[in-house]
């Protein structure tokens, strides 16, 4: 009886280890090579603009990639939608219309907040329209290819 | 009524741990509703409390509330169920004190608006410091408590020790954003943000879950429910679950596919896991126990209907194609709500009533009114789930459907979903209020006299 038990403290030992073991490979990847994508990297005037983002608690309303709130509407691409973009955030941000609290972003700070959208926008796509639904229940995403991410730079 | 406080001077401080709980519950509850008033009248407390102040409040009080009352239930149980002597009721001391100091102070920082930290985090930065801190006091004061006094460990004492250590790392995951490696990327900075989020459900679930096997052990007087194969099995899937099953979260954001893979395949079979032991153990019981236990063994019966229902919609959310479309809209609101209330507060109450059951043998005098709480809680989170769910099939059928219609619009048509929302949220406030209570009275009065003891 007690071999027994000893055997099963030592099966929870190994078990443990070894799913340890495979969850810091596992971690390995997906802070490498899982993650890697075209997108350039976020300039310091975006990661300004995620500040202003996080400290005006933006994401309690909206969403990127569908996750925030469900207050207002997503934002991953509005940088490149037809009707919208830059001087339509421009001249919503401070508005104080509706649920939105009245700001009085700078202009710089307005500039940055763009960067970092735009930052995002370069990313990816959501909602992700030209995705390839299959039969068998499995999403194939649209990537943004590189080739249509414009460097921050340049803008 | 009969307390048996001199049997419970031995920790104080879970009680004190238990009580603050259910003071984080019910003001959790409150900001919910007030938030709720929000989705219906723009304006409302917009001047005083926005909605970027009232989610924050909301979120952080209910986030404490489940790791308060696991925290305050464990270290009951063992120093005063299981009889073992508390290594340092000296940073038990330590850790409450802390935690109610980060209380305050995460307040402080959202009433103030000076924030800076992201969704369910939202508070000060530098916070997670001592949030940190206070997780590794309890992981030692728990390892050092049990270690070498307690042979052949039982299934509940493994889920609470892996549900610290993986709390500590995946808290500090979720603010790996401070190194500009994570940062730069936003694909990975976001992916690994919400990584940590699943997994730090995850292991507050173990200790959730691990509380709830430990009361079937206890109402069942059978030591057994939580030893043998068939526990053990159910842990470490569990656990498979908690380090590799978050990406459904993520499946949207363009990751490598091979981490989508993965998610999929792992899936959501923690769901499975408690139900079926419930199950297991409910077929076993004999009436007279569970007459004994009505208020635990109600919460945890509840708990089980929660997650059959929230397995359902786990395992659907999970697959790709439906993820594609429920993912973004209420439908995960509804996944989120249907596991914090239905699952772990069900659970936690569950415990609350059976370690109250112990304190005060008269407890259950109250049984109508507490009965009629749990009904009432019970029946508004069903029309609150539901109202979720038909909101979030209508945000995806404008999403994909409807890309014409301009947001405000179909904001307008969310309405009526939104005034059940908010209806069915008050009156769970009133069912949890109806619960909370009389819980709230017995903790007091056994604490007062415990700590004269």
């Amino acid at each position: 009886m007690n071999f027994k038990k000893y055997e099963n403290k030592h099966r929870n030992r190994v078990i443990i280890s070894v799913l340890v073991f495979t969850f810091i490979i596992y971690n390995y990847f997906v802070y490498s090579s899982g993650t890697e994508n075209h997108a350039p990297k976020l300039t310091e005037e975006a990661i300004k603009g995620q500040d202003l983002w996080q400290e005006n608690n933006c994401w309690t309303c909206h969403q990127l990639y569908g996750l925030g709130g469900y207050l207002g509407p997503d934002l991953t691409n509005i940088i490149s939608h037809p009707n919208k973009g830059e001087n339509y955030i421009k001249g919503f941000i401070n508005s104080g219309v509706k649920s939105m609290p009245k700001y009085n972003f700078t202009e710089t700070e307005k500039d940055q907040i763009i960067a970092f959208l735009r930052a995002v926008d370069q990313t990816g796509y959501f909602p992700n329209y030209k995705a390839n639904l299959q039969p068998n229940g499995w999403v194939e995403l649209n990537y943004k290819s590189a080739d249509s991410i414009s460097h921050p730079s340049n803008k | 009524m009969m307390y048996k406080a001199a049997q419970f001077s031995k920790n104080k401080f879970s009680l004190q741990f238990i009580l603050l709980s259910l003071f984080a519950l019910i003001l959790g509850n409150l900001f919910g509703v007030l938030a709720g008033f929000q989705y219906i009248i723009p304006d409302f407390l917009k001047e005083l409390l926005p909605f970027t102040k009232m989610r924050p409040f909301h979120d952080s009080s209910v986030t404490s509330w489940i790791v308060l009352a696991a925290t305050g239930s464990i270290y009951f149980v063992l120093s005063n169920v299981e009889d073992l002597t508390i290594f340092s009721p000296k940073l038990t001391k330590i850790h409450f004190y802390l935690f109610l100091i980060i209380g305050i102070l995460i307040f402080i920082s959202i009433g103030t608006g000076y924030m800076g930290g992201r969704e369910y985090v939202a508070f000060m930065p530098i916070l997670i410091v001592p949030i940190l801190l206070g997780w590794i006091l309890f992981g030692y004061n728990y390892f050092k408590t049990v270690l070498n006094r307690v042979k052949n460990w039982p299934v509940y004492y493994w889920m609470w020790g892996t549900g610290i250590v993986f709390m500590i790392f995946h808290l500090a995951e979720a603010h790996f954003w401070f190194s500009p490696y994570f940062r730069e990327n936003f694909v990975r900075d976001l992916t690994v943000q919400w990584k940590s989020y699943g997994s730090f459900v995850g292991s507050w679930n173990q200790l959730v879950y691990g509380l709830s096997i430990y009361i079937m052990a206890k109402i069942k007087n059978d030591d057994s429910v939580g030893r043998g194969k068939l526990p053990f099995f159910f842990y470490f899937l569990g656990l498979t679950n908690l380090m590799f099953g978050w990406a459904h979260h993520t499946y949207i954001i363009p990751t490598q596919p091979w981490i989508r893979y993965v998610a999929y395949g792992i899936s959501m079979t923690e769901w499975i896991i408690l139900g079926y032991m419930i199950y297991s153990w409910k077929k076993s019981l004999s009436e007279e126990k569970k007459e004994n236990n009505t208020l635990a063994y109600q919460f945890l019966m509840a708990a089980d209907f929660w997650i059959f229902i929230n397995l359902i919609l786990a395992l659907l959310i999970s697959i790709p194609i439906i993820n594609f479309f429920s993912h973004g809209t209420h439908i995960t609101v509804a996944h989120s709500m249907g596991t914090t209330i239905g699952i772990n507060t069900t659970i936690l109450l569950s415990s609350l009533f059976y370690i109250a059951s112990r304190i005060d043998s008269n407890f259950k005098d109250n049984i109508k009114q507490l009965l009629t709480g749990f009904y009432i809680f019970n029946g508004s989170l069903i029309v609150f789930f539901g109202a979720l769910i038909a909101a979030g099939l209508k945000r995806s059928e404008w999403m994909y459907f409807s890309k014409n219609m301009p947001f405000a619009e179909m904001k307008i048509n969310l309405a009526n979903n939104y005034y059940v929302f908010l209806i069915s949220g008050i009156v769970m406030f009133i069912g949890i209020l109806m619960l909370t209570i009389p819980l709230f009275k017995v903790f007091l009065k056994a604490y007062k006299i415990s700590a004269k003891a």
